[in-house]
C-alpha cells in the first residue's frame, strides 16, 4: 500500500509491457489511487475470509496457483465484524421498529380475549378494581379495549403497552409523623429495586416474551414458567399462560421478579399485593422456574427478598447485601391491587441505594403551551411561550427534558405554584410519557440534602414509617 | 500515423511524450476501431519492427478485448463482435502467425491475444476451425512453435467455460497437451508450457478423468513429469497434482500411496518451490476432507455427494513426522518478513490443517516431537516445538487438550519473557493466542485460566507488549482472545482488577515509535475493542473514562496541514482505528440506559470530529466514521436531527460511492439508523435520499450485494415518514415490483439462491414499512392497486419452496400487514391466495418462534380483514 505512487509511476515507465491489466488512458494517480484502493480491499478481505488461507489467486496470466497465507499471521482485524455487528443492531431495531407497529401487544391481548372464564371482564378489571383510593379512575384512555388498542399506530401503541406496567411513584420525602404511628407501620412491604430493565415477561404456547417499558421486545426464549416452552412432557394447557412484572438484571442475565398479574391463566390484577407475593413465591418455587438455566430455560429467574417496612426490614432492604446491583427501593401497599399506570408503589432513590444520578424531568407539552407531568390528572408545571415553541420546533404531544434551575419548586397551600425548568432538549424517543409530579419533587428534596449525606441516612431510616397517603403525595388531592 | 514510433513514444520516460502517445492512440481507437486494430496486429506479426513495439501492440490489442470492470467488458466484447468480419478474420490470421515467430515475447503476447479473441467468439459458435488449426500439424512443428501453441491451447482453456468446447476437441488437445508433457520430448520449454496447458485444462477432462484408463494415463503422465530434471517442469507437475486433489478428489484413491511417496521425496530432498506444492498437495486434500466431514456434521441425511475417503487419517503416521521435520527449516528474520512464505511456514500450516481433519489422534504423533525438543538450546527446536503446539489446538477435543495445555501454560509464559530468541518468544505468544481462542471461555467446562494464573498470565502479556513489534502484536492477540473468553462471563469479569492496567498498556503501545510495524497498532487498537466490547458492568465507568481520551487522538490526527499523500494515508488509516474505537464504545454504552445517560455528553464533541475526519478526504467517505454514526445516531434518537444539516452531503457522498461498494452499503444502513431516530424528522432529507437510492437501484455499477438493504431502507423510510412516503410510493413500488418478479423464481448455485433470498427478504422489508407507514391514514387506499401483485408475490415464493427462515418471516409479515392496513378493502384477495391459508398454516406450526410469532399476527389481522 506505501508509496504505490511511486510504484505506479515506476509502472507506467518501465513496465507497462508486463501489466496485463493496465488501461490506457488511467492516468497515474487515477491508478495509484486504484491500487492503493485494491490493496485496502484485498486487506479486509483478507480479514473477512480468516477461515481461508487464501490471499488473491494466480492474477493475469500464466499458471500461479493459489498461495496459502501463513496461519500464524492470522491477523486479527475487526472491520468486518464491526460491519457485521452493526448489520445485526440495524436488524434487530428495524425488527422491533416492525414489532411496535403491528401492535406488538397483540400477543397479549389474543391471550387476553382467550383467558378462561373465570376472568369474564377481564378487559376492565384494572378500571374496576383500583382500590381503596378516592379517586375512582373516570379516565378510559387506560382502558385495556382489545379492538382500539390494535388500531394505533406507532408511539401511541407503545404507549398503550406502556400503560400496562405499574409505574411507580417517586417518595418524595420523610413525612413528620414518626415512629408510633403504628397502624402504617405495617402495611408496607419493602424491597431494593434490581437496576436494569423493567419489562413485562408473557409466556404462552410453549414461548415466552419479555417487553420492556416502552413496547420494545427484549428477549425471545424457553423458560419454565407455565406453558413458557415446549417441554417434552408438555405441561399446560393451550389455555394457560402467565404475565409477570419483572427487572432484567442484564450483568448477571437474570429476570428479578418484582410483581405478577396472571399466573397460569390465573388473573391475580385484583388480588392484593401480599397475596400475590405469597402466590409468586410458592408458584415460582413450583415452577422450577427459579432453578439454574438450561435448555428449555435459557435465563435465570429470581425472586427479591422483600421485607415487612419496619426498622429492621427496611434497614435489611436498604444496606443488605444483594446479588444485584441496586437502585433504590420499592415500596408495597401490602392491600394494594396490581394497577396499572401511576400507582401507590413508591420508589425512593438515594446515592446509598442507587448509583444512578437523578437529575432530569420529563414533562409532556400540551396542546395549549401548557406542560403536564404524568399523573392523573395531570399536574402543571409551566407554560411554553410560542416564540419558544416555534424556535424549538417542538409539538404538541412531544416528551421534553427539563433540568430544574436554582429556582427550584415554590408551593402555595401545599400546590405547585412556579417551578424553574431549564429546558434540556427532547427526551429520548423511547419514553412513551412523563414522569410523574414526585419525580421533580424528589429531585429538589435530593438537592437541598446534598449537604449533609448523614441527613439522608437518617432520613431514610425513618422512612419506615411513612404513612400511605401521606401529604407527599398532594397531586392526587388537587 | 507511424505507429512504431507512436508505440515506443508510449514507453518513454518522458511523461510528456508519453502522455502525447497515449493521446494519440486513444484517439486512433475512438475514431477508426478495425483500422486501429488491424494496424496492432501488423504491428505484432511484423519480424522487422521492434520487439517493445509488437509486445505493446499485442497488449493494446488484448485490452480492446477485455478489461476487469464488468461494464467495460462486456461493451468491449459488442465491439468485437460487430466488427467487420475481414477485418477480424486479418486480425486472427496474423495471431495465428505470429505464433511460431522466433522471437518469444511476440510469441507469447500472440497467444494470449489468441485466447482472448477465443474467449469472445467460442461461446458465439464463432472461429470453430481455432482449436483444429492450432493442431492440425502440431507434430511437425519446431519446438518454439509448438510450444507457443501449448502455451495458447493453455490459456484458451483459462478463459473459456468447459461447455463451450466439445469433447472431441478436448480430447484432441489433451492428447497434444499430453503428448508434449512426456518423458519423450526432448525440448524442456515445450515440456513446461504442456505441462503448465494441463493444469488449466484440468477443468475440462471430466469425462476422461471418468475414465478408468484414460484416468491412469493422465495420472502417469503428470506423476512422471514430478521427476523431471528440469525444476520448473516439476513444479508445475506439482501444480497440476494439487489442482487434481481438489477438483478429482473421489479419484484418488488408486494413486494416493503413490503420490504420499512422491510428496514425501520433494518435501524432503526438493527445491523449495516445488517442495511447497508437495506439501500443497496435502493441505489441499485436508480442506476436502474438512468441507465434506463439515457436511456429514451438519447433515444427517448425508446427502453429501462425495464420500470421504479419509485420505489423511490413514495417512498420519507418516504424514505428521514428514511435517514435523519441515518445521525445522524456519528462515531467520521470517517473523519480520510480512510476504515471508517458506517450507517451515507451510508445513506448520498443513500441520494445523491435519488436527483440523483428524482430530484427537494427531495428539499422540505430535506431544513426543514437542516435549523432546521444547528445552533444546538450539532455538530452531524451541520454536519449531511450540509452533506445532500451536498448530494442533484447534481440531482436537478440549478433554485431550487441557491437560496438555494446564502442563505447558506456565512453561510457556516463562518462554515469553525470559527466551533470548525472538521467534521462539513470536510463536510462543501466538500459541497462547491459539489457547486462549479455542480452550477458553463459556463454552469450555475446564477453565485454564484460573485465579492463581489470571494475574501472571496478564503480567507476562503486558510485558511482552513492550517486546518487538511483531512479538508485541502477538501479545495483543492473545490478549485479544483473552478477553473474548470473559464475554459471557457475568456480572463480575476475573479481568476487572487489571482493566484500567490493560488498557493503558494498550494505549501505550498505540504510541509506540515503532507501531506501524506488523500491523503492531492496528492490533492493539482492535484488542482494545475486544476488552471494551466483552467488558461488564463492573468496568462501564472505565470504559467511559476512555471516551475523552480517544476523542483526543482522535482530534490529534485533525492537526496537521498538507500532508503528503503517505502522511495522508497514515492519517486516514488511524483515524480508521480511532472511529472503530468510538463505534464500539458507543455500541457498548448505548445499550444501557444509564451509561448512555452519560455518554451522552460527550455526543456533540464526537459527532463534530465525525464531520471534520470526513472533510479531510475530498472524494470518498470515511467507512469507520460512517458506521461511528450509525452507532450514535441509534444513541441519540431525534436530538440527532441538530447533526443533519451538516452531517447530509456526506451521506450523500456514501450513498454515491459505488467504487467501494462497502462504504455505500454501510451508509444505506446509517439512513436505516437515522430514519428510527429521527422518525419524521427525517423528512426534510427524504427527497435526496429517495433520489440517490432509486438511482442506485437502477445502476448497473453497483454491486448487487447493496441492493437489498436499499429496499430494506425504504421500508424504514416508510415507516418514520407515513404518508409522507406518498410522494416516493409510485418509484419505490414500481422498483420493488421488478425486482420481486425477477427473484420469485430462483435457478443457480447455492450462492445465487443465498443471494435471492436477501433481495426478497429486502423487498418484504419494503413492503412491511411502507403498509405499516400507511396504516391508519387518510391515504390507505392508495396501496390498494398494489396488492394483488404483492400477494402474487408472496403465493409465488411459497410456491417456490426455498425460502430462508428469514425470508418466511419476513413473508408471513407482510401479509399481516397487507391485512391489516387494507383491511377489508383487501378481504376477498387475500382469501384467494395461497399464501392465507397453506403457508400461513405452515408458518403457523413452524418451529422458529420468530416465524411463529409473525404468523400469529398475521392470522390476526386476516381474521379481522375477513370478518369486517
Amino acid at each position: 500500500m506505501f508509496g504505490s505512487m511511486l510504484w505506479s509511476i515506476w509502472q507506467c515507465r518501465n513496465k507497462i509491457i508486463f501489466d496485463p491489466e493496465i488501461i490506457m488512458g488511467e492516468n497515474v494517480v487515477q491508478q495509484s489511487s486504484r491500487l492503493t484502493e485494491e490493496v485496502f480491499h484485498a486487506y479486509r478481505q483478507k480479514a473477512s475470509d480468516l477461515p481461508k488461507y487464501y490471499v488473491g489467486t494466480g492474477i493475469g496470466k500464466g499458471t500461479v496457483p493459489p498461495v496459502r497465507r501463513p496461519f500464524k499471521r492470522a491477523v486479527i482485524s475487526d472491520q468486518q465484524k464491526r460491519r457485521e455487528l452493526s448489520l445485526l443492531r440495524q436488524a434487530q431495531n428495524r425488527c422491533n421498529a416492525q414489532h411496535q407497529a403491528r401492535c406488538l401487544a397483540s400477543s397479549i391481548l389474543s391471550l387476553q380475549s382467550s383467558a378462561p372464564e373465570s376472568e369474564p371482564e377481564q378487559s376492565d378489571i384494572e378500571i374496576e378494581t383500583v382500590p381503596e383510593t378516592e379517586y375512582e379512575s373516570e379516565n378510559l384512555s387506560k382502558d385495556l379495549d382489545v379492538r382500539r388498542a390494535s388500531t394505533l399506530r406507532g408511539p401511541e401503541v407503545r404507549k398503550w403497552f406502556a400503560r400496562q406496567l405499574i409505574l411507580p411513584e417517586w417518595m418524595i420525602d420523610v413525612p413528620d409523623r414518626l415512629s408510633q404511628d403504628c397502624s402504617d407501620f405495617n402495611i408496607l412491604y419493602v424491597l431494593a429495586r434490581p437496576a436494569g430493565k423493567r419489562c413485562f415477561v408473557v409466556s404462552s404456547n410453549g414461548t415466552t416474551v419479555s417487553r420492556q417499558l416502552n413496547g420494545s421486545i427484549l428477549h425471545y426464549f424457553p423458560s419454565a414458567l407455565p406453558a413458557g416452552a415446549k417441554t417434552r412432557n408438555g405441561s399446560g394447557s393451550a389455555q394457560s399462560y402467565c404475565i409477570l412484572d419483572f427487572i432484567f438484571h442484564e450483568s448477571d442475565q437474570t429476570y428479578y421478579v418484582i410483581d405478577t398479574v396472571c399466573w397460569n391463566g390465573y388473573s391475580l390484577y385484583d388480588c392484593t399485593v401480599e397475596f400475590r407475593f405469597y402466590w409468586l413465591n410458592s408458584k415460582l418455587e413450583e415452577s422450577c422456574a427459579c432453578n439454574a438455566p438450561s435448555h428449555y430455560h435459557k435465563f435465570r429467574f429470581s425472586a427479591v427478598s422483600v421485607y415487612n417496612c419496619d426498622q429492621s426490614g427496611l434497614y435489611a432492604a436498604y444496606t443488605g447485601a444483594v446479588p444485584y446491583v441496586k437502585d433504590g427501593l420499592l415500596f408495597y401497599n401490602k392491600h394494594a391491587h396490581y394497577q396499572t399506570g401511576n400507582t401507590l408503589v413508591l420508589v425512593w432513590k438515594d446515592e446509598n441505594c442507587s448509583q444512578y444520578a437523578i437529575d432530569t424531568d420529563v414533562l409532556e407539552l400540551q396542546d395549549d403551551r401548557k406542560l403536564v407531568t404524568s399523573d392523573d390528572p395531570p399536574v402543571l408545571f409551566g407554560c411554553l411561550d410560542g416564540d419558544f415553541i416555534e424556535k424549538s420546533g417542538v409539538q404538541s404531544g412531544n416528551l421534553l427534558r427539563f433540568a430544574i434551575g436554582d429556582g427550584g419548586l415554590s408551593f402555595v397551600d401545599g400546590k405547585l405554584e412556579k417551578a424553574d425548568l431549564i429546558y434540556l432538549g427532547k427526551s429520548n424517543r423511547a419514553r412513551t410519557f412523563a414522569d410523574s409530579y414526585s419525580k421533580p419533587v424528589e429531585i429538589i428534596a435530593c438537592r437541598s440534602s446534598n449537604a449533609s449525606s448523614n441527613y439522608k441516612y437518617s432520613r431514610i431510616r425513618y422512612a419506615g414509617y411513612i404513612p400511605v397517603h401521606g401529604s407527599a403525595f398532594s397531586s392526587k388531592d388537587r | 500515423m507511424e505507429v512504431t514510433q507512436v508505440l515506443l513514444n508510449a514507453q518513454s520516460i518522458d511523461g510528456a511524450v508519453r502522455n502525447n502517445a497515449e493521446e494519440s492512440l486513444k484517439q486512433f481507437q475512438e475514431q477508426n476501431l478495425p483500422g486501429f486494430l488491424l494496424v496492432l496486429s501488423g504491428e505484432l506479426v511484423n519480424e522487422e519492427k521492434p520487439v517493445e513495439t509488437r509486445k505493446l501492440a499485442g497488449l493494446i490489442l488484448k485490452n480492446a478485448l477485455d478489461a476487469k470492470d464488468q461494464q467495460r467488458k462486456v461493451e468491449l466484447v459488442q465491439r468485437w463482435l460487430l466488427l467487420d468480419g475481414n477485418a477480424k478474420s486479418q486480425i486472427k490470421s496474423g495471431l495465428l502467425k505470429t505464433l511460431s515467430s522466433p522471437v518469444s515475447d511476440a510469441r507469447s503476447t500472440a497467444s494470449q491475444v489468441v485466447a482472448k479473441v477465443a474467449g469472445i467468439e467460442l461461446p458465439h459458435k464463432q472461429w470453430p476451425e481455432l482449436v483444429v488449426s492450432l493442431l492440425s500439424n502440431v507434430h511437425q512443428l519446431p519446438a518454439h512453435a509448438k510450444q507457443a501453441t501449448l502455451e495458447t491451447l493453455g490459456y484458451l482453456c483459462e478463459e473459456v467455460s468447459p461447455d463451450v468446447i466439445d469433447q472431441d476437441q478436448v480430447n484432441k488437445i489433451l492428447t497434444a497437451v499430453v503428448q508434449g508433457m512426456s518423458a519423450s520430448e526432448g525440448n524442456i520449454d515445450v515440456r513446461l508450457a504442456a505441462t503448465r496447458a494441463l493444469y488449466n485444462a484440468l477443468g475440462f477432462a471430466q469425462a476422461n478423468f471418468s475414465n478408468d484408463m484414460e484416468r491412469d494415463y493422465l495420472m502417469r503422465v503428470v506423476c512422471e513429469a514430478t521427476q523431471s530434471p528440469d525444476v520448473r517442469v516439476r513444479q508445475a507437475a506439482f501444480e497440476c497434482l494439487v489442482s487434481i486433489s481438489s477438483t478429482y478428489y473421489e479419484k484418488l484413491a488408486p494413486y494416493i500411496q503413490d503420490i504420499f511417496n512422491i510428496t514425501a521425496k520433494a518435501v524432503r530432498e526438493d527445491e523449495e518451490p516445488v517442495a511447497l506444492q508437495a506439501v500443497e498437495f496435502w493441505s489441499s486434500i485436508c480442506d476436502e476432507e474438512i468441507d465434506i466431514l463439515e457436511e456429514y456434521g451438519g447433515d444427517f441425511t448425508g446427502d453429501s455427494n462425495i464420500p470421504c475417503f479419509y485420505f489423511i487419517k490413514q495417512a498420519i503416521p507418516a504424514l505428521v513426522p514428514m511435517l514435523l521435520e519441515t518445521l525445522l527449516k524456519q528462515e531467520e528474520d521470517q517473523d519480520q518478513d510480512e510476504g515471508a512464505w517458506n517450507i517451515a511456514m507451510a508445513g506448520g500450516t498443513c500441520l494445523g490443517l491435519v488436527a483440523r481433519t483428524v482430530g484427537d489422534d494427531i495428539v499422540p504423533l505430535v506431544v513426543p516431537f514437542i516435549e523432546e525438543n521444547i528445552t533444546k538450546p538450539d532455538w530452531r527446536q524451541r520454536e519449531a516445538a511450540t509452533y506445532a503446539f500451536g498448530s494442533i489446538l484447534e481440531g482436537p477435543s478440549p478433554e485431550k487438550l487441557i491437560p496438555l495445555v494446564n502442563v505447558a501454560l506456565t512453561f510457556m509464559l516463562t518462554a515469553l519473557t525470559k527466551d533470548p530468541n525472538s521467534h521462539v518468544k513470536d510463536t510462543t505468544a501466538w500459541t497462547l493466542g491459539r489457547i486462549f481462542e479455542f480452550l477458553h471461555g463459556s463454552a469450555v467446562d475446564t477453565p485454564i485460566i484460573t485465579q492463581a494464573n489470571c494475574q501472571q498470565i496478564i503480567t507476562v502479556l503486558l510485558h511482552s507488549m513492550k517486546d518487538t513489534p511483531n512479538v508485541a502484536e502477538k501479545a495483543c492477540g492473545a490478549l485479544y482472545f483473552l478477553a473474548q473468553g470473559y464475554e459471557e462471563v457475568g456480572p463480575s469479569s476475573p479481568l476487572t482488577p487489571f482493566f484500567q492496567e490493560i488498557v493503558q498498556s494498550l494505549l501505550t503501545v498505540t504510541h509506540r515509535e515503532d507501531a506501524r510495524e506488523s500491523r503492531l497498532r492496528t492490533a492493539a487498537y482492535e484488542t482494545l475493542n475486544e476488552v471494551a466490547r466483552c467488558s461488564t458492568e463492573e468496568t462501564a465507568p472505565l470504559v467511559l473514562q476512555l471516551v475523552p481520551v480517544i476523542i483526543m487522538e482522535l482530534h490529534n490526527t485533525l492537526e496537521g496541514q498538507k500532508l503528503s499523500s503517505d502522511e495522508k494515508e497514515k492519517q486516514g488509516e488511524l483515524q480508521g482505528l480511532l472511529c472503530g474505537c468510538l463505534q464500539v464504545i458507543i455500541q457498548k454504552l448505548g445499550s444501557s440506559e444509564s451509561t448512555k445517560h452519560v455518554f451522552m455528553q460527550y455526543a456533540d464533541q464526537i459527532m463534530g470530529l465525525f464531520l471534520k475526519v470526513f472533510a479531510c478526504r475530498s472524494a470518498t467517505v470515511h467507512e469507520e466514521a460512517m458506521l461511528a454514526i450509525g452507532a450514535l445516531a441509534y444513541a441519540t434518537g431525534p436530538d440527532f436531527a441538530k447533526y443533519m444539516p451538516e452531517f447530509y452531503r456526506y451521506l450523500e457522498m456514501g450513498l454515491q460511492n459505488f467504487e467501494e461498494y462497502q462504504v455505500c452499503a454501510v451508509t444505506v444502513g446509517v439512513v436505516g439508523d437515522i430514519c428510527r431516530a429521527l422518525e419524521e424528522k427525517i423528512v426534510p432529507y427524504c427527497d435526496g435520499i429517495m433520489t440517490h437510492l432509486l438511482k442506485n437501484l437502477s445502476s448497473n455499477q453497483l454491486h448487487r450485494s447493496v441492493k437489498p438493504p436499499i429496499f430494506s431502507c425504504f421500508g424504514d423510510i416508510a415507516l418514520a415518514v407515513g404518508e409522507y412516503f406518498e410522494k416516493y410510493l409510485m418509484w419505490a413500488m414500481s422498483a420493488l415490483q421488478s425486482a420481486a418478479e425477477l427473484s420469485t423464481h430462483t435457478a443457480g448455485d447455492d450462492e445465487l439462491i443465498e443471494y435471492i433470498n436477501t433481495l426478497r427478504n429486502g423487498i418484504l422489508e419494503a413492503y412491511s414499512g411502507i403498509f405499516q407507514g400507511f396504516k391508519n391514514s387518510p391515504k390507505t387506499q392508495l396501496l390498494i392497486p398494489y396488492a394483488p401483485h404483492i400477494l402474487q408475490f408472496l403465493d409465488g415464493i411459497y410456491m417456490e419452496k426455498d425460502m430462508d427462515d428469514v425470508v418466511m418471516k419476513a413473508a408471513i409479515g407482510v401479509l399481516g400487514d397487507l391485512a391489516d392496513t387494507l383491511g377489508s378493502h383487501a378481504g376477498s384477495l387475500i382469501q384467494q391466495s395461497v399464501s392465507s391459508k397453506d403457508f400461513l398454516n405452515e408458518c403457523l406450526s413452524s418451529e422458529d418462534l420468530m416465524i411463529k410469532e409473525s404468523a400469529e399476527w398475521a392470522k390476526l389481522a386476516i381474521t379481522r380483514a375477513i370478518s369486517v
